[in-house]
């Protein structure tokens, strides 16, 4: 209902008119408070910004071979110390003549994933059985080796954004299945099956993940006899698993316990199972309901896998540390540049999660439009 | 499966890579898991002393497993071809050249400061070389033998030029940058305190934050190890504007160390970095190496096992400082490709020339 003037012309509401001013009057400047609070932030913006992209863009050094490209006066970034060092971020120590390996099992990996993040595509289950059966063996048997024409590459070489790869991905993949028998256990009628989940979820929610690292690479070999000294990528990659069901398995919970004993209870009337009733019926809601805390416990994962570097282990932040520490590289501006691309790379990944997320809550309209 | 073609070459596809998946394979090439079934557990306290000696253990697994830093400029640090660097890392190369032949034949586990004596204790690695420092404590009592010096380091001061300062005397009052919770802070303080000289210390988390709030000019020193010094300077916008001091206010031998108990295997460890001394001392290099096996010198017939059997004596062949020299150089050519005057470091030798030349790097002779 549009208000009318004295003079009887119709007039547009205020706020709505399409012109930038009116666009900033009506959100920018409509009161007092709003207005010191724009003014705030446009100045915080103004300190910010210029210098950032000055240092990364405008000032940075582009090209050269050596350090010295980067030592002339007021320069910014120095961006060949990241272009020198690319395969190291990469693939770590990973031999130069077996990278193809790993770049088969990167392009096996998108090749497997999109589909199965595209609604549309066809051959969803087999595509998954792929993903979570025979995907980890075919990456295993390339990246490891050890078979005939593919020489061992023992994980001690192994480093970069492979290893936060590795890391993640195993996180991930089985934290979610590991997590919802977890939930499902923590909600059984069972005392037993009940107990030893709330034990093992309460042990794993209860101590920090530096310390169940520290410990399966320092503490654990010391109670192990002597030749048996189990891989150490292998020890980090089961702490991280478990540590990370324990809190998918509350993010689960969580959804189960959104859903009414009805939906339940009437799966049951109508003769299903146990099992069917939670794999047909509760889940599919109850998991709906939480994928924003899903995601977000894949985010956390994912930056976390950064703390392997204490037990030795260089994923692609440690690289990054450890390509500082060459002489023949170091240069003031060094670390800042590293550690920007660090960051850009995180960003990358865990944006991408989070707008996937976003895009699977609006399909499948969890919100209900409330 | 609808279309019975799609079906079939998916049960081949499957047959043959399952088969590929279990094909047998040799254990002696192993690499992902490094499980040695001969070696039986003996457990003596916390100190574990595998049954058999370690030589013999390393030659079976094929390599040497070397514990390293997680990247210190010139000592263990990545370079950009993702080859490990440093001096520690070829003394790794030379202990390997020694026994396999082979500079290639050793596996670097990067080991962060907290669980490098774990590492040693519990049998993941053969040797540590680490810019770890000889200590009383360190020989005595968490069961380590250090087998020798390999680099003279100690704590010493940075300032800047335009302050006029020439020695560390001249720093009452002053501000010193430097990390907190180590020996450094410790040492400032009973530097200071041993001079009756006031002073006031601001300590970092980090060494890049101590060098940073230095190089902004919030404090009037820096101090670090002297090596470590050198390569800081190569972080500060104009490092030429600032000098070291000339004083040296701790002591810090840099050694090698293996478990105790294998006396063989510290015999191998010692007199590797020993060969490495020597070699330099007879000027036998990785370039005239060859006409060096035709000398007529006593000294170098023996180093070179032309002379006596003392590479047998500690389970190695007769050739075998040869083929260290071969494979890494002498102590000297090492110290000068990683941290020498011609590398970005540009340390000089000082106390790590040899004693007949300033230094005091000396090695009892092979004889």
């Amino acid at each position: 209902m549009g208000m009318e003037d004295v003079s009887g012309r119709p007039r547009m509401k205020p706020g709505t008119s399409r012109s930038p001013l009116g666009w900033a009057r009506r959100n920018l400047f409509s009161g007092v408070g709003n207005t010191v609070l724009t003014l705030v932030s446009v100045y915080i913006l103004w300190m910010v910004i210029p210098p950032l992209l000055d240092f990364t863009i405008f000032s940075a050094v582009w090209t050269g071979t050596t350090r010295e490209a980067c030592l002339v006066p007021d320069a910014g970034a120095c961006w060949p110390f990241v272009w020198a060092n690319i395969d190291q971020f990469i693939y770590g120590r990973y031999p130069p003549s077996e990278i193809w390996r790993v770049n088969i099992v990167f392009a096996l990996g998108i090749a497997t994933i999109v589909p199965m993040l595209i609604p549309a595509a066809p051959a969803k289950r087999f595509n998954l059985i792929f993903l979570l059966v025979v995907y980890p063996l075919i990456a295993l048997v390339l990246l490891a080796g050890d078979r005939p024409g593919l020489p061992p590459v023992p994980t001690s070489e192994w480093g970069g954004l492979l290893v936060t790869l590795v890391v993640a991905v195993t996180g991930i993949v089985v934290s979610l299945p590991l997590g919802i028998v977890l939930a499902l256990g923590r909600r059984s009628s069972m005392p037993a099956i009940r107990m030893l989940s709330i034990v093992f979820i309460e042990f794993w929610r209860g101590v920090p993940l530096i310390t169940v690292l520290f410990m399966a690479s320092v503490m654990l070999p010391l109670f192990l006899p002597e030749g048996l000294n189990p891989d150490n990528l292998l020890r980090c990659l089961v702490g991280v698993a478990l540590f990370s069901s324990a809190y998918m398995a509350e993010v689960v919970r969580g959804g189960l316990q959104a859903i009414p004993a009805g939906q339940y209870e009437a799966a049951r009337a109508v003769g299903l199972g146990y099992w069917q009733a939670m794999i047909g019926v509760v889940l599919p809601q109850a998991l709906r309901h939480v994928i924003p805390g899903i995601v977000n416990t894949f985010i956390g994962l994912f930056k976390d896998t950064t703390l392997v570097l204490i037990v030795g282990i260089f994923d692609l932040l440690g690289q990054v540390r450890a390509q500082l520490s060459d002489p023949n590289w170091t240069v003031p501006q060094g670390a800042l540049t590293g550690y920007i691309f660090a960051a850009l790379v995180f960003w990358v990944f865990c944006f991408g999660m989070s707008q996937y997320s976003n895009f699977m809550e609006r399909r499948l309209n969890t919100g209900h439009e409330r | 499966m609808k279309n019975p073609l799609v079906a079939l070459i998916l049960g081949i596809l499957i047959g043959v890579g399952g088969l590929y998946f279990m094909l047998p394979y040799e254990p002696a090439t192993r690499g992902a898991r490094e499980i040695q079934p001969e070696a039986a557990p003996v457990t003596e306290g916390a100190q574990r002393v595998a049954a058999g000696s370690t030589l013999q253990r390393v030659k079976r697994r094929g390599f040497l497993q070397c514990g390293v830093s997680q990247g210190l400029p010139g000592f263990s640090n990545p370079d950009d071809r993702g080859n490990w660097t440093g001096i520690d890392v070829d003394y790794c190369r030379a202990l390997a050249a020694a026994i396999f032949d082979d500079p290639a034949k050793v596996r670097f586990r990067p080991l962060s400061a907290k669980d490098r004596f774990t590492a040693l204790q519990s049998g993941e690695i053969d040797i540590l070389s680490r810019n770890t420092t000889w200590t009383m404590s360190r020989d005595t009592q968490l069961g380590f033998d250090f087998v020798g010096v390999i680099y003279y380091d100690g704590q010493a001061f940075m300032v800047r030029k335009a302050s006029g300062i020439t020695s560390a005397v001249q720093l009452a009052g002053a501000t010193i940058c430097t990390q907190t919770g180590t020996t450094t802070e410790l040492n400032v303080a009973d530097f200071f305190r041993g001079r009756g000289l006031s002073y006031q210390v601001l300590s970092y988390e980090k060494n890049d934050e101590a060098i940073s709030a230095y190089d902004q000019g919030r404090c009037d020193g820096y101090t670090t190890d002297a090596s470590g010094l050198y390569a800081e300077r190569l972080k500060m916008k104009n490092p030429d504007e600032n000098i070291v001091l000339p004083e040296i206010i701790s002591k810090e031998p840099l050694g090698p160390a293996v478990r105790q108990g294998d006396p063989q295997w510290a015999d191998i460890a010692r007199w590797t970095l020993n060969a490495l001394v020597n070699a330099e001392e007879l000027d036998i290099t990785s370039k005239n190496i060859d006409e060096m096996l035709a000398s007529e010198n006593p000294l170098v017939r023996r180093l070179l096992g032309d002379e006596g059997a003392y590479g047998q004596a500690v389970g190695l062949e007769g050739d075998w400082v040869a083929r260290i020299v071969r494979a890494v150089g002498n102590y000297g050519e090492i110290f000068e490709r990683n941290v020498g005057a011609e590398t970005p470091l540009g340390i000089k030798r000082g106390l790590n020339a040899l004693w007949n030349d300033g230094g005091i790097m000396y090695a009892p002779p092979i004889r």
